[in-house]
């Protein structure tokens, strides 16, 4: 029995240790504001927050998720939008929006460890997280429009 | 033409335009209003085919059933008015990230002077009766722009008229003014629209004569800039896509296609898939009978309690396959037997002169080979539907541009009438012209059938990617004779390409009108002596649309041509370009032109050559001076009655890895409903066109497609995107014409100029990767 919390909530699973933790977040939890994108660590659709890093959960298998502490898209939206989110709704970011709360969660965790990015930072910190619609010069001005309130 | 055939024709036929009438009702007392909407609900229907669509319940509609209910909205309504003020407005189209639940309602809601934080919007089902609600083409816009004004026209002056009648007053003296309210002006008496919706629910239908649609300096939301009506719930992960669709007792499917096209199940050991937790049983799809159409590719799938059960059994099965017949193709040979047919006369397109007297002349001449591979889709959400079959009916969740393709083709594979098949329509997460081939709601609806739950089908990337509906790999080939100045006295296009019509009709070798209508048939250029041509191509995969379709490899060829005309002229690309688009006119397109076409969308020359000065001018096209390894590029081009210039600078460093600091692009697509999302829509295109230019490539081997996932199909991504684009609309009175695909086109080549800017080095063969560059 493998003990972990989402979104706060305590959790325990017992399935397939190699499911990985973007299906159980989606087909069991229920949360499926994390979305599936490549199944392969490619393109970060599937971002959530380990421990208040930025990771993707189709490479997080069940059977190594003991003890961790998952945020997911829903978490950080519990008590309305955050700062981020807020920046991506002023900027008008999204198009399709598939893509957008792995986005979020990347930039949610950039602005952890770099409260005052510039634009390389941003490119790179972002250049896992791919948006078929192309809005990554919204994306970029919305992370600045956020620092101004994160950092 | 059967309805497959038309309906590829039209996806794909710039030309293409809404003929039909629209006619306009007061559905409030209609029978279904009674029982759960308390009297007094205004509700106007406007159907584009005059066809019942009244027997439903308003239960089928999918969003917010309780505020159905309570205003009896219904599929063929496009706007209602309850009691409480809220305006419901209905989107038939499907979002994928064209903004069309923000920018069709607000069409309507101006001519409405309704206040537009009190109208709630509604994603409508499949159903005939709004028309076409194939999101595909770039017409959702340019198509419905009349008929939504209208609708709102009719139900303002119905409520004007309601006021007038409560008053006792003449309908002149009274007005919608300010927002959501009728004033009388002289006693400056008011009734907001919820307090007038009993009465004009109960009011005739004013003649179209009668309506006074507002002029452009009236407009309150046409023409402004607005965010995306879904922004907060779409960054708060709400369940929104087709993907999150979750159904109670709902089976998970994933589906071993055959790996080339064709291909059938030779033997299957699925002993091992069944032992993996989660996995329920193995079940065979028939192969298709060709045509493959829209109908499922066939193969094996793995049915399991949850998403990765089904994939992890997938990984498991043994199946040997029986190949068959295109397991033959290979990109490295087909490419050559294209190249070889475009040396070769093609069938005639258009002709104008006599090109082939003035090339014997013996005139300088110029001629240049380009060659484009093929696309994958590569929408981040890739196909998904749930499927729920019980009896007779059929209920589909599906992401979806094609609603009434879905309930068709799930109506045919299992021998129902389409009236029995209900398609919501969920967010499309990306849509690019895969979701409009409903082969994966098929396959879930099939797999419902036979097992008698709900059932979910996902696709993985790898899926996504080795069977798609592949947009066309093409061989393209150019001459022209140039007089003493480098201007061309002659010009020949030919383009071989396996066609779209080759999904429809095995057949069939050579593009359609529709396919040479985009950028191939006519020719901007001023020049006295023109040819297109085309020749015959056979398809050995699924070949479909793809955005902005044939416009790409077409504008390609004919934007480099003329770059390289420039380069060999010794002139400035701009300067030349202008040159040879010449004096502003209209472009005769010959016996094949409509009448209606040409006189609300001329091919008009003076709006292109417009666009490429305002881009020119933006991006300091004359000014901006570049050292070694920078420099800049440019192309036009018309599609989808938008004109586009793209202006785009490039630095190649010495390893040849390109960054692109800035893009300028100038867009006249006419009268602009919402400039946020026609912004959105070309810094979006850059980066789409950036991929396509970059990395861009499917190729197979022994018919099996060599890619699977982002790997090995690269997309653009932040890094290696435009750092800047820069989206400058022209203001114009024009009809609306599209806006999601025209930004593609001329990008790829004003990228593939600007390397040659920078470097020296001409790109004919697309991506720019098969040339040395990264």
């Amino acid at each position: 029995m493998i003990r972990f919390k989402v979104n706060g909530t305590s959790q325990t699973f017992d399935g397939d240790p190699e499911m990985p933790l973007l299906w159980y977040l989606r087909d069991v939890l229920g949360l499926t504001g994390t979305k599936f994108g490549c199944g392969m660590g490619l393109c970060g659709a599937c971002t959530v927050l380990q421990n208040g890093k930025a990771i993707r959960s189709c490479q997080k298998q069940m059977g190594s998720a003991g003890g961790l502490e998952i945020t997911t898209i829903e978490g950080i939206s519990a008590h309305g939008p955050h700062a981020v989110q807020k920046a991506w709704a002023d900027v008008n970011v999204p198009q399709c929006g598939y893509c957008q709360p792995g986005q979020i969660m990347q930039s949610v965790s950039l602005l952890t460890s770099q409260p005052h990015p510039t634009d390389d930072d941003i490119d790179n910190g972002m250049a896992g997280n791919i948006c078929r619609c192309g809005t990554y010069q919204r994306i970029r001005a919305a992370i600045k429009e956020a620092a101004k309130v994160t950092a | 033409m059967n309805t497959r055939d038309k309906i590829a024709e039209d996806k794909i036929a710039t030309d293409s335009i809404a003929t039909e009438k629209i006619s306009i009702e007061n559905v409030s007392r209609r029978g279904f209003l009674q029982g759960a909407l308390s009297a007094g609900a205004f509700v106007l229907c406007a159907r584009i085919i005059p066809q019942p669509v009244w027997a439903k319940t308003a239960a089928s509609l999918s969003i917010e059933p309780a505020s159905i209910a309570a205003t009896a909205f219904h599929p063929g309504v496009f706007v209602g008015i309850h009691t409480d003020g809220t305006v419901f407005i209905v989107a038939h189209r499907s979002e994928m990230g064209n903004g069309v639940r923000t920018s069709l309602p607000r069409i309507l809601a101006d001519e409405l002077d309704a206040d537009w934080n009190r109208v709630k919007v509604l994603q409508a089902d499949a159903d005939a009766g709004f028309g076409s609600q194939d999101t595909d083409g770039s017409h959702s816009v340019r198509e419905f722009f009349d008929t939504l004004r209208e609708a709102g026209a009719t139900a303002r002056l119905m409520l004007v008229r309601a006021a007038a009648q409560q008053w006792g007053v003449p309908e002149s003296q009274c007005v919608a003014d300010p927002v959501h309210t009728v004033t009388h002006t002289a006693s400056k008496r008011t009734f907001g629209y919820g307090e007038l919706a009993p009465i004009a629910a109960k009011l005739p239908v004013p003649k179209k004569e009668e309506l006074k649609l507002k002029t452009p300096p009236e407009w309150r939301y046409i023409g402004k800039p607005a965010p995306g009506y879904d922004v907060t719930d779409v960054c708060a992960g709400k369940p929104l896509f087709g993907m999150d669709v979750r159904v109670d007792g709902m089976l998970y499917a994933a589906i071993a296609h055959p790996p080339v096209l064709g291909g059938k199940v030779k033997s299957l050991d699925g002993s091992a898939a069944l032992k993996v937790i989660g996995v329920k049983q193995t079940l065979a799809i028939d192969p298709f009978k060709p045509p493959h159409a829209f109908q499922p590719l066939g193969g094996v799938a793995v049915i399991a309690d949850n998403t990765f059960a089904a994939f992890k059994g997938r990984k498991n099965l043994k199946i040997e396959w029986d190949n068959g017949a295109n397991a033959g193709y290979n990109s490295v040979d087909y490419k050559k037997e294209l190249q070889q047919t475009a040396r070769q006369p093609g069938k005639v397109v258009h002709a104008v002169g006599d090109a082939d007297a003035e090339f014997a002349k013996g005139s300088k001449i110029v001629e240049a080979e380009y060659f484009a591979p093929h696309l994958a889709h590569a929408s981040m959400e890739p196909p998904v539907a749930v499927a729920d079959v019980q009896g007779e009916k059929v209920t589909i969740w599906s992401p979806t541009q094609n609603p009434q393709g879905v309930q068709e083709e799930v109506a045919k594979a299992l021998g129902l009438k389409k009236e029995n098949v209900t398609c919501h329509v969920t967010f499309l997460g990306g849509g690019f012209g895969r979701k409009s081939k409903p082969d994966y709601a098929v396959e879930a609806a099939v797999l419902s059938k036979k097992t008698g739950r709900p059932m979910k089908v996902i696709w993985s990337r790898e899926d996504d990617i080795k069977f798609d509906y592949f947009h066309s790999v093409a061989a393209m080939y150019l001459k022209a004779a140039v007089d003493d100045k480098g201007m061309p006295k002659a010009w020949l296009q030919r383009s071989v390409f396996p066609p779209i019509g080759s999904s429809f009709n095995s057949a069939e070798v050579y593009g359609s009108a529709g396919e040479m209508s985009l950028g191939w048939d006519l020719t901007p250029f001023d020049v006295a002596n023109f040819r297109s041509e085309n020749g015959a191509a056979t398809a050995h995969v699924r070949i479909g649309w793809l955005r902005s379709v044939a416009n790409i490899y077409h504008a390609f060829a004919v934007q480099s041509f003329a770059n390289e005309l420039a380069v060999a002229a010794n002139r400035d690309p701009y300067d030349y370009l202008l040159a040879l688009l010449g004096p502003a006119r209209h472009v005769d397109p010959g016996p094949k032109g409509s009448p209606g076409v040409m006189e609300k969308y001329p091919y008009d020359i003076g709006r292109l050559s417009h666009v490429a000065e305002v881009a020119a001018e933006k991006s300091n096209w004359s000014k901006k001076k570049f050292g070694k390894g920078s420099g800049m590029g440019i192309a036009v081009h018309r599609s989808f009655f938008t004109y586009v210039a793209s202006v785009v600078e490039v630095e190649v460093d010495d390893q040849g890895t390109i960054s692109i600091p800035h893009v300028t692009t100038a867009v006249d697509a006419g009268i602009v409903a919402n400039p946020e999302m026609v912004h959105s829509q070309f810094e979006g295109a850059a980066v789409f066109g950036t991929s396509i230019a970059r990395t861009g490539e499917i190729t197979a081997t022994n018919g099996v497609i060599d890619q699977s996932n982002f790997n090995d199909y690269p997309l653009a991504r932040m890094n290696d995107a435009p750092r800047q684009v820069d989206v400058h609309i022209i203001e114009s009175s024009a009809a609306p014409a599209g806006v999601g695909e025209p930004g593609v086109p001329p990008f790829v080549p004003a990228l593939c100029n600007a390397v040659f800017a920078a470097t020296g080095k001409r790109v004919r063969e697309l991506p720019l990767a098969r040339n040395g560059f990264a």
